[in-house]
């Protein structure tokens, strides 16, 4: 990764831009993570919901996934993505209108979206809940994104694409067909449509959406940002090259038909079924592939990591990825699924996927840009680690507690007495009663871990609000040579 | 393992021409979904239909509205595995003609509250009325939200009727009489709820929003059971 090193003067790259989306991610990773405490105590004590509609349950779970998924995880990607674009390639973003428009475009969809799902108007589709006119500022702030990427990728200084290139390269590609296939739906007013298919072919359009919004939202772009930010944070070159490209294109050509595992015992045809199961667990080979990649980049530098609360982070992250991409098609297979589905099994695993995988690469991000983006270093560098351990006992609590709860409700709900032949536990509310203590669990993992996202965003405001004691240079007069 | 690859094709064709990345990146991602959902729309290959499911009648369809608000599918799926303890608990396994005219599907993915796939004539209706309001009361220990605000709030016929024709142009069989009549249809339906409701002791007005969502808990499923029982007796020998 020799091409990542510049000599180009840092002007050159709009910096400004990458610091507005990274106010933007803490900020949205902040109330992403509050609404999702808030439904943990909801769950655990529905008072909470204080008897206003707005608040309660089903109203509320849509804007906690999609705070998260495009608004905190959303704004970090482009935060990584601006930020190491302009170096891989050496040359400025192609347009800083279309920068400014991608950043500002975001963030009043996400407004829209905290003003909308709270009042009930949603599509109820997973994570693709927003409404249609919400859908169309969507598409086109996309588009904006999508001819400023390429644009810039056509006036690059360098020949060469570097791997974490092509992984954003998918994530642009990739989410604009899922977003406007799921979402082709005829208005019924200015805030209701429905969906041109419907029934399980609805179905099936929406798991292959809901699924490759995990792949090509959640992962891809992740994995491009492992690619230039670990190796950039270890300063080593990333472990194999040819790993990379293997990977990258496995990766990108099984994760799309891995989307009918979410409906397994459906009615949906079975051949439906058997394929998504199949290449569900074919996924672990790329998706460990990605994992010893990156872990494999720390070689040599494996010391590092008991003292730079960076390399913790990153190297959490990378072992989490490598969990949730086992414990997924261990889920996808038929019996396996047959226990986990509907129940907090799949709340868990998705948590690990996304406080582990993704929270904990987005910190290590986070606190390795700061001093570059806003020239000073953080006022309480200590901090970092504490904010680490907090975190992880977070998630350890979360997942742990979830797998418990999934596991009791799985194995309540199909309990049949051998003698009369008839369910053990007929009542539902019995079984409810019995997961209480785990929601109070998971509430105190949630807890946790925003209370590190809390203590990052202070260390953030202080160290921005204090003297300047040592000026940092942007960009790429610091070390570079990952 | 350091690699150097100057000359791999790799590294020449690919890695040096976005478009070309580009072009091969897209194509990787559509195979996939080409294969499994192409075939969906094909009668051999697609989910089978059943006959006796019928669409939903206007203010059932005022009551789905007002699921799809609340929320109801992030807690309650509406899917029966075929599983024995499945179907102790809920009915029959859910057949894929069941679905054919939900626009939007509401499979759920979740169950923090039972399944309602068959929830249709479990209970009376005043056993819904009650419920809603107060969930504990009929169902101690549960942690389902009030929903207080559901009584006395009107649904609007006009509403209705635009949701009405927007399901006629995605492919549900509506016809022109069924929307010309959905305010007579639905203060019709309305008011048989309520005279059911009265009998429990409750009072209520046709066109409440409680009425239309005990109209559409009480469908669910309903077709469904019938055209299976009707389909189990017809293969008799």
């Amino acid at each position: 990764m020799a091409t990542a090193s510049g000599t180009a003067s840092p002007p050159a790259y709009d910096d400004a831009t990458v610091r507005l989306f990274f106010i933007a991610t803490v900020t949205w990773a902040l109330v992403g993570m509050l609404v999702g405490v808030i439904l943990a105590l909801q769950l655990a004590w529905w008072p909470a919901n204080m008897g206003i509609a707005q608040l309660t349950f089903g109203r509320l779970r849509p804007l906690h996934t999609n705070a998260v998924v495009f608004a905190f995880c959303g704004n970090v990607c482009f935060t990584g993505i601006y930020y190491s674009m302009q170096r891989l390639l050496k040359t400025r973003m192609w347009s800083d209108t279309l920068s400014r428009l991608h950043f500002w475009g975001w963030q009043l969809i996400i407004v829209s979206a905290a003003l909308t799902l709270p009042f009930g108007l949603t599509q109820t589709h997973e994570y693709a809940e927003l409404i249609w006119p919400i859908d169309w500022a969507i598409t086109v702030v996309w588009v904006i994104f999508a001819i400023n990427f390429f644009g810039t990728i056509a006036v690059r200084k360098v020949d060469h694409l570097y791997v974490a290139i092509w992984f954003y390269m998918s994530f642009v590609i990739t989410i604009a067909v899922l977003h406007i296939v799921n979402n082709i739906q005829i208005p019924a007013t200015l805030t209701r449509s429905y969906p041109v298919f419907g029934g399980l072919t609805d179905a099936l359009v929406q798991w292959w959406y809901g699924h490759n919004a995990v792949a090509f939202f959640l992962t891809t772009p992740f994995l491009g940002l492992m690619y230039y930010f670990l190796p950039r944070a270890v300063e080593k070159p990333v472990y194999s090259y040819r790993l990379s490209i293997i990977h990258f294109w496995s990766l990108v050509f099984l994760y799309i038909w891995a989307g009918p595992h979410h409906l397994l015992y459906s009615a949906v045809p079975e051949w439906a079924q058997t394929l998504g199961m199949v290449f569900s667990i074919m996924l672990i080979a790329p998706s460990w592939g990605g994992m010893i990649n990156g872990l494999l980049t720390l070689r040599g530098a494996w010391d590092r990591v008991r003292t730079d609360p960076i390399l913790k982070f990153m190297v959490v992250s990378v072992s989490f990825y490598g969990m949730a991409t086992f414990e997924g098609p261990l889920l996808s297979i038929r019996a396996v699924n047959g226990l986990g589905h509907f129940t907090n099994w799949i709340i868990g695993h998705v948590h690990s996927g996304a406080l582990g995988w993704n929270g904990m690469l987005s910190f290590a991000i986070l606190y390795w840009l700061y001093p570059r983006l806003f020239g000073r270093p953080l006022l309480k560098p200590e901090w970092v680690t504490t904010h680490f351990w907090i975190a992880t006992t977070g998630i350890v609590l979360y997942t742990v507690s979830m797998w418990a709860a999934g596991l009791t409700e799985g194995l309540f709900w199909r309990a049949i007495d051998a003698t009369t032949g008839q369910l053990r536990y007929p009542v539902w509310a019995y079984v409810v009663q019995k997961l209480e203590p785990f929601y109070w669990m998971r509430l105190a993992g949630g807890t946790l871990f925003l209370a590190g996202v809390v203590l990052m965003a202070v260390n953030f405001i202080i160290s921005a609000r204090a003297e300047r004691a040592t000026t940092l240079a942007t960009g790429d007069a610091l070390p570079a040579r990952a | 393992m350091a690699e150097d690859h100057k000359d791999g094709f790799h590294r020449r064709i690919v890695e040096a021409r976005g478009g070309t990345m580009a072009v091969l990146t897209a194509i990787a991602i559509s195979i996939g979904g080409l294969v499994e959902i192409v075939p969906m729309f094909s009668a051999k290959l697609g989910p089978e239909h059943l006959a006796g499911v019928t669409p939903l009648t206007p203010l059932e369809v005022a009551g789905r509205d007002i699921y799809i608000r609340e929320g109801c599918v992030t807690c309650h799926s509406q899917m029966i595995r075929p599983m024995r303890a499945e179907m102790l608990r809920y009915g029959e396994w859910t057949r894929a003609g069941e679905y054919e005219y939900d626009h939007p599907f509401l499979l759920g993915s979740r169950r923090t509250g039972p399944d309602l796939q068959r929830e249709g004539g479990k209970y009376p209706d005043a056993w819904h009325y009650q419920h809603m309001k107060d969930p504990r009361s009929t169902s101690p220990g549960s942690i389902m939200p009030t929903y207080p605000w559901l009584y006395g709030a009107r649904v609007d016929p006009l509403e209705v009727a635009a949701t009405v024709r927007t399901l006629r142009k995605v492919g549900v069989p509506y016809t022109d009489a069924v929307i010309a009549g959905i305010p007579q249809q639905m203060r019709a339906e309305g008011s048989e709820i309520v005279a059911s409701l009265r009998t429990g002791g409750f009072t209520a007005e046709p066109d409440e929003e409680i009425v239309a969502l005990i109209a559409y808990l009480q469908r669910l499923g309903k077709d469904g059971t019938a055209a299976i029982k009707a389909g189990a007796t017809a293969a008799l020998p």
